[in-house]
């Protein structure tokens, strides 16, 4: 069974979301995604800076399966990129709610992390 | 719930991930198919291959038939355990299956592919008609794929009673012995083993090879191997609709002795006549992103082709493809990925042999 910690958030397009304590977002993408993915060999990651809207396509990642979009699970700006993963993209497979993070974001508006799944609710998103 | 091979279990003990292949619960990795593949190239992988269809044809027409059954010509296997690897065309030349053939004690054993068993057997047996033979599936035979630098080493040390015959196999034959049968084939560009043995020991085997360091490797790093390797799979890289003139096939297809009537020849030679309009190449990105099968690759100046295979190679650590490009195609062409029109490298294949680069 995938790992889905209880302390973040998620949507269903199985990206997780953690709330910083100065009120931005780190986004990465869950245990089940990868695991689904298998061996992750590309991450695209989108510009820093960039202002993005929820559900918007901003990232890919390509295992030796396939290709998947990453997208924004919130409206906002784009504050910073994980670039290590650009050399290593298996850290996606092994680590993937530390050191794999895609994406950090300023949400336009903080009142939209009520829209997001809680764990149990994206484990029953899984199933 | 999909049929079972004889080492499903020892899958499950393993950590394998099952998913649906052509009907049959396989692994599709183990963990990680990218180590799965590295030890192949480095050092010894198993695959079990037990899906696949063996069906043996006997009878003192079975040469004859088989030399109309299949595109390449049985009469090259001079001596008893060599094999060959052919297509069994239909009668628009189109690609029916690839198989191999190996020349038994008087007999013919072939292996063909598991996704496509119903229609080979449907096919082959309404051509017996005006041949004495017979047809016999083996499904009491497990298969095993032994591939690697060290793989030969690795069976000979868990069957010590084989290891003169082993010793013994030139590259593409096959001997028995005592029930079991060591081919020195494989889908993987490697040296290595495919064999075929009684159901019953498969596990016991399989376990043994696993606790001399032989690693099991899944579905995923098989393809991954074939493709660094230049070879086709079937479905992908060709397919009924498809001749083996354009599929890299060409080689396998015997034109002498030139009053051999294979079902497909003549159409075949009309399509040599009119002039072959398509050939099969490798394609190579070295930057970022992946090729994917059906892919659009464009050749200026020349038309349109398509990605038949594509993946990230591990090996090369970038994208490699085997495509269908126009006959015209120089040295290099524009795949479509996602949108994006990009420059790639075309190459003859193979992409890698015996662990090393080819091109």
């Amino acid at each position: 069974m995938s790992n889905i910690p209880a302390d973040l958030k998620y949507v269903a397009s199985h990206e997780w979301i953690r709330l910083e304590s100065d009120g931005t977002v780190t986004v990465g993408i869950t245990d089940f995604a990868q695991d689904q993915l298998g061996d992750v060999v590309f991450v695209e990651l989108p510009e820093v800076d960039s202002e993005v809207t929820a559900d918007q396509d901003i990232a890919v990642v390509e295992s030796v399966k396939a290709a998947s979009d990453i997208y924004a699970p919130l409206a906002g700006k784009i504050i910073a990129v994980n670039d290590d993963l650009a050399d290593a993209p298996e850290k996606v497979n092994e680590d993937p709610y530390g050191d794999a993070w895609f994406f950090k974001m300023e949400l336009a508006d903080a009142a939209d992390l009520d829209k997001l799944l809680d764990a149990d609710g994206y484990a029953a998103a899984c199933e | 719930m999909g049929k079972k091979t004889p080492l499903y279990d020892c899958h499950l003990d393993a950590g394998g991930k099952i998913v649906d292949f052509g009907g049959w619960d396989m692994p599709i990795h183990y963990g990680s198919q990218i180590q799965e593949h590295n030890a192949v190239r480095e050092a010894a992988g198993m695959f079990d291959v037990s899906h696949m269809t063996i069906v043996d044809v006997r009878g003192p027409d079975a040469k004859a038939y088989l030399q109309k059954l299949l595109a390449n010509d049985v009469d090259k296997l001079k001596e008893t355990g060599k094999a060959l690897y052919t297509g069994m065309l239909n009668n628009d030349g189109g690609v029916i299956d690839d198989l191999i053939v190996y020349r038994m004690d008087g007999w013919f054993r072939t292996v063909v592919n598991c996704a496509t068993r119903e229609k080979d057997l449907e096919w082959m047996t309404a051509h017996t008609k005006g041949f004495d033979i017979s047809l016999t599936e083996r499904p009491e035979m497990a298969m095993i794929a032994v591939q690697g630098p060290e793989a030969l080493g690795m069976v000979q040390k868990v069957r010590p009673e084989a290891a003169n015959l082993i010793d013994s196999l030139k590259v593409f034959q096959g001997l028995p012995q005592q029930g079991w049968f060591y081919a020195r084939t494989g889908y993987t560009g490697e040296d290595g083993l495919e064999i075929m043995i009684p159901k019953e020991d498969a596990a016991d085997f399989w376990q043994q090879l696993s606790e001399a360091g032989v690693q099991p490797c899944g579905l995923g790093a098989r393809d991954t191997l074939r493709l660094e390797a230049g070879m086709n799979l079937y479905g992908n890289d060709m397919d009924e609709s498809v001749s083996p003139l354009i599929a890299g096939m060409g080689w396998t297809v015997a034109w002498e002795p030139a009053g051999r009537d294979f079902i497909g020849r003549a159409a075949l030679e009309a399509e040599k006549a009119a002039g072959i309009a398509m050939k099969q190449v490798g394609l190579v990105l070295e930057t970022r992103g992946v090729m994917r099968s059906h892919q659009k690759v464009v050749v200026e100046g020349a038309g349109e082709g398509e990605v038949t295979s594509g993946t990230f190679s591990p090996t090369l650590q970038y994208s490699i493809a085997i495509a269908r490009v126009p006959a015209a195609t120089g040295d290099t062409a524009q795949v479509d990925l996602r949108g994006k029109l990009t420059d790639v490298r075309v190459i003859k294949l193979p992409f890698v042999r015996n662990g090393q680069k080819q091109f």
